[in-house]
């Protein structure tokens, strides 16, 4: 039967769908650093999260179409639009971190998470008031290069500019906690808190640094989907959010290069089930995932087993 | 009472949100006809509705900190009025007594479309009570009890469908299967830690609803089954009014049922293990309570309820399909649970209540329903995380035995 | 001499690279308070969690006997099963359930020591009552003793420090162990408080009950002990009676450090 699947599309149906895979798995795998990272920190599941990305996706359709009506050139609107999604995605981050969850710092460990579902829900339906239930479609922001034009079939040039963005933004994030200040602090903070405050970190910052840094990744995920997928509408941070989450577990929740490594194996894995068995599952696959990494392997690939202190 | 320098920093918080908000609120684009709607009033609203916001949460927590430090000065348990009032028969019988006629004589009084309304409401203030066991009781936050209601409505709709079987038949084969179901579930899950059983319990949830769309030889996808029978009555052959007030009388007595059962539970040795692996796993375990068979226990005794309710959601709207069963519905029943207060069953019956029917007579807020369904969530951890009604511990009344000086 | 009711051979555990204990042996036998102390970090809490269940030991014998019935292998018991074959633990930080009330903390010890379940719970029926009524009874038993009875409707965070150390014990007593393992029962207690514990220690101790306990105030172990065993880094460094331990100079070394001998 499998061997039936696997090559029904011949060599180029496969890269095709590594391709998609990757690209996907680039997406899942910004959005799934902001779960990690502030995981690392302060030990909450973001729910809204998700919702971060959506506002994002938002935010960049809004601007980009404003923009374009005033006949602003095509390489500005692209950029205006993606640093106003990233400004106000990080601005809902801080304020969420500010309303939500810093009260409950020292609440019961459910606490933060139910409050972190009713903000998920609240904003989901903040955006269904403001904007539209309807889906709206995306304006394609990035014109095809050219030179793809020989691969085009397998490859689309947004499929590249995503890998890259993500890249890149990778590649950003590795120096920024590496080498600057506020990355060192946000590795003292995620190893131990009291500590840190102790030797004199601002740990409240620290924990708004990393919520504004989580959002503004999630914001450019949300905008290379967006264009990726060519639609939005209020609900795609729910699935969005969820599937990064299964990204960031299955790499390890709290590690950065397992979160990465965790949204390649996710987007991989959903693209060739798809491809080959049925895309009528195709999220059944990723919660089935998440299901059995919890089950079998909580602390994910690259991730440390907590030894539990009594 | 607010001086100039909170009314400032109120004012600049009003000014974050009017930034914040900005283009989601004040813009609507129409990107095919390119034309821009600038909604500016939005604007106004927003900053004065967080400026508002703002200087009374600031009182808020200004008072509930007094109070904290009053109590910890004075070591005095507080009880409100309602507890006073529940403790004393004197005043919990006529009060009850009073409720049971009102509950009794509603259908006589109000149309059929209110009947409808309330026996939904009631519903859900069973759903609420089954997952009260669950999160409330013992602390285990489950993010796809529907999954459970699911197993019960999808029971009786394809039993009925394939082997005719009635509603008083499937009714309790629901309930099993639905323990079944969190039996199965639980079994691998529960030695998960909180958030992660969470998390997992959602994604059941969310499988077994898709499998529900997406397998339609076994369910019929998406369009669901439809003319699912009434509940009968000895044979009668019932119009649908008549059937509407059976249901909701049925209703009434599985709220008192359900009501006794808990309530039962909640203060016995069973329960007491509950709250205590709630509070501290590790000692309870110490203490010799199996954490497994009890966590499951709880589960199982969750899903029980929601499969009951599932048979009678069936029966009652006559069709389903897997729409019914979203990861919304498992968050109404928990903001239910979180705003009555965890471990609370007059809380619970509150909350259901609150937010079933008031959205149904407001006929305005319905749009905001869920948004009201978030916030409430919110604001409920932050500012009172012990939900309308605390939970108050039972007192134990020592009594020496015979033959003892004491 | 009687056979020891609790007997810990070679008893080892490493997390990852580290060893925590290292070739451990420690006997209790019945009727007996054996203290085990050791300077911070020497791996005493880790053996408690080693021999009630909490972690799995990597090496060695954990063997219970209790009173009249063949010994038991505990290694790889959970603590619930330990806790049922009779041996009852309190915690370092008081882990008490902060929101139940003071007997039911109680009551809570007696669950492995009780039957009734769902249906007995929805029913009520009059096996059940019985036992509810036995549970009462004996708890409150118990806070007489622990000199808790006045707040035993009151929440156990309400508590102070010391009535809470006290309710642990009590808790863990209402679990019926012929072994009572205490870990640090006097930690962060006043003088008199400290005073009344070794006298409620005493007075378990000739009721019968047979103790190990883990203490750094060395006034408590040395008036209490009849035993005692000395770790540092993992490992077993001395045993003796308290006289014995006092004088020996490989103890001293242990809690003074190196520089005691220059």
């Amino acid at each position: 039967m499998l061997r039936v699947f696997l090559w029904s599309g011949g060599m180029e149906y496969f890269i095709e769908l590594f391709f998609s895979g990757l690209t996907r798995g680039s997406i899942y795998a910004l959005i799934a650093l902001g779960y990690t990272m502030v995981y690392g920190i302060i030990g909450l599941i973001n729910f809204a999260h998700g919702e971060i990305y959506m506002i994002g996706a938002f935010t960049s359709y809004i601007i980009a179409t404003v923009l374009s009506i005033y006949g602003f050139p095509v390489l500005a609107i692209v950029v205006l639009a993606g640093f106003a999604a990233a400004i106000w995605s990080s601005a809902y981050g801080f304020t969420i971190e500010k309303l939500a969850y810093r009260p409950l710092r020292h609440a019961p460990r459910l606490s933060p998470l139910i409050s972190a579902i009713g903000m998920s829900i609240f904003l989901q339906n903040y955006v269904l008031l403001a904007q539209t239930s309807d889906f709206l479609a995306f304006p394609e922001l990035i014109p095809d290069f050219d030179f793809m034009e020989p691969v085009a079939h397998i490859v689309g040039t947004t499929d590249l500019v995503i890998i890259l963005t993500t890249a890149a933004a990778m590649f950003g994030l590795t120096l920024l906690i590496k080498f600057t200040r506020i990355g060192k602090a946000m590795r003292a903070t995620s190893q131990d808190r009291t500590m840190a405050m102790l030797v004199g970190i601002n740990v409240d910052r620290v924990i708004s640094m990393t919520f504004i840094i989580g959002s503004a990744l999630a914001a450019i995920g949300g905008i290379l989907i967006a264009s990726h997928i060519g639609q939005i509408n209020f609900y795609i941070g729910f699935i969005a959010g969820i599937k990064a989450f299964t990204a960031a577990v299955l790499g390890g929740i709290g590690s950065i290069p397992g979160a990465v490594l965790g949204g390649f194996v996710l987007g991989l894995t959903e693209s060739f089930a798809t491809g080959y068995v049925s895309s009528d599952y195709e999220d059944v696959f990723a919660f089935g995932l998440l299901v059995l990494i919890l089950l079998f392997k909580p602390s994910g690939l690259l991730g440390r087993a907590d030894i539990q202190k009594v | 009472m607010i001086s100039l320098k909170e009314s400032k920093r109120s004012a600049l918080v009003s000014l974050w949100f009017m930034f914040l908000t900005f283009p989601i609120m004040v813009i609507k684009v129409d990107a095919i006809e390119k034309t821009i709607i600038w909604r500016w009033e939005n604007m106004f609203y927003v900053g004065f509705g967080s400026f508002i916001l703002s200087i009374f949460g600031r009182i808020f927590f200004e008072r509930q900190k007094n109070r904290r430090e009053k109590q910890l000065s004075e070591k005095i348990q507080q009880h409100n009025l309602i507890q006073i009032l529940l403790r004393e028969p004197k005043y919990l019988y006529p009060l009850a007594a009073a409720f049971f006629l009102f509950a009794l004589t509603f259908p006589h009084l109000f149309s059929t479309y209110q009947i409808n309304v309330m026996t939904t409401a009631l519903m859900y203030v069973v759903l609420g009570l089954g997952l009260n066991i669950v999160v409330g009781v013992a602390g285990l936050l489950d993010l796809g009890y529907v999954a459970f209601y699911a197993v019960g409505a999808y029971s009786y709709a394809l039993l009925n469908f394939h082997f005719g079987m009635t509603f008083w038949m499937v009714l309790p084969l629901g309930a099993l299967l639905a323990a079944l179901f969190g039996v199965l579930l639980g079994f691998p899950v529960l030695r998960l830690r909180g958030d992660y059983l969470a998390i997992v319990t959602l994604a059941f949830g969310e499988i077994i609803r898709l499998v529900m769309e997406n397998w339609n030889a076994f369910s019929q996808g998406p369009s669901g089954i439809s003319n699912i029978p009434r509940p009968g009555l000895l044979g009668f052959d019932l119009t649908l009014n008549q059937a509407i007030t059976y249901l909701y009388y049925l209703m009434i007595v599985m709220v008192l049922i359900t009501i006794f059962v808990v309530n039962r539970l909640q203060n016995s040795r069973l329960g007491r293990a509950w709250i205590a692996l709630r509070e501290d796993e590790i000692a309870c375990q110490a203490m010799g309570i199996d954490k497994t068979k009890t966590k499951l226990t709880a589960f199982a005794l969750g899903a029980t309820w929601a499969g009951l309710v599932g048979v009678i959601f069936a029966a009652k709207t006559t069709f389903i399909n897997p729409a019914s069963f979203t990861f919304l519905e498992s968050a109404i029943i928990l903001a239910i649970v979180v705003l009555g207060g965890m471990g609370s069953i007059l809380g619970v019956i509150l909350g259901a209540i609150i937010l079933i029917l008031l959205p149904e007579y407001l006929r305005a807020l319905s749009d905001y329903r869920m948004l009201a369904f978030g916030a409430i969530m919110v604001s409920m951890m932050v500012f009172r995380p012990q939900g309308l009604i605390s939970n108050v511990r039972r007192h134990y009344q020592y009594r020496p035995q015979k033959g003892e000086q004491e | 001499m009687s056979t020891p009711i609790l007997q810990v051979k070679n008893l080892g555990m490493r997390f990852g690279g580290i060893k925590a204990l290292d070739d451990l042996d420690l006997d209790v036998n019945s009727g007996e308070i054996v203290a085990l102390i050791g300077p911070n970090g020497a791996g005493k809490t880790t053996f408690f969690n080693c021999v009630t269940g909490i972690y799995n030991p990597t090496q060695g014998d954990v063997v219970l006997t209790p009173p009249g019935t063949p010994a038991i292998r505990l290694n790889g018991l959970k603590p619930n099963q330990v806790a049922e074959k009779g041996m009852a633990r309190t915690f370092q930080n008081i882990r008490l359930f902060q929101k139940m009330t003071v007997l039911e903390n109680v009551m809570i010890g007696r669950h492995c020591r009780t039957n009734s379940f769902i249906l007995g719970a929805i029913l009520r029926n009059t096996a059940t009552r019985q036992e509810e009524q036995e549970t009462i009874h004996k708890s409150y038993k118990i806070l007489q003793k622990m000199g808790l009875e006045k707040h035993a409707n009151d929440l156990a965070s309400n508590l102070s420090y010391g009535a809470q150390r006290r309710l642990e014990i009590g808790r863990a007593l209402a679990t019926e162990p012929f072994l009572l393992l205490l870990d640090e029962p006097a930690a962060g207690m006043n003088p008199q408080e400290t005073q009344e514990l070794i006298k409620l220690i005493n007075l378990l101790q000739r009721e019968g009950q047979s103790i190990l306990l883990i203490e750094h105030d060395m006034k408590l172990v040395m008036e209490l002990s009849h035993r005692i065993f000395v770790m540092d880094y993992g490992r077993r460094i001395a045993m003796g009676t308290p006289e014995e331990i006092r004088n020996n100079p490989v103890v001293i070394k242990a809690y003074l450090g190196e520089s005691a001998d220059a």
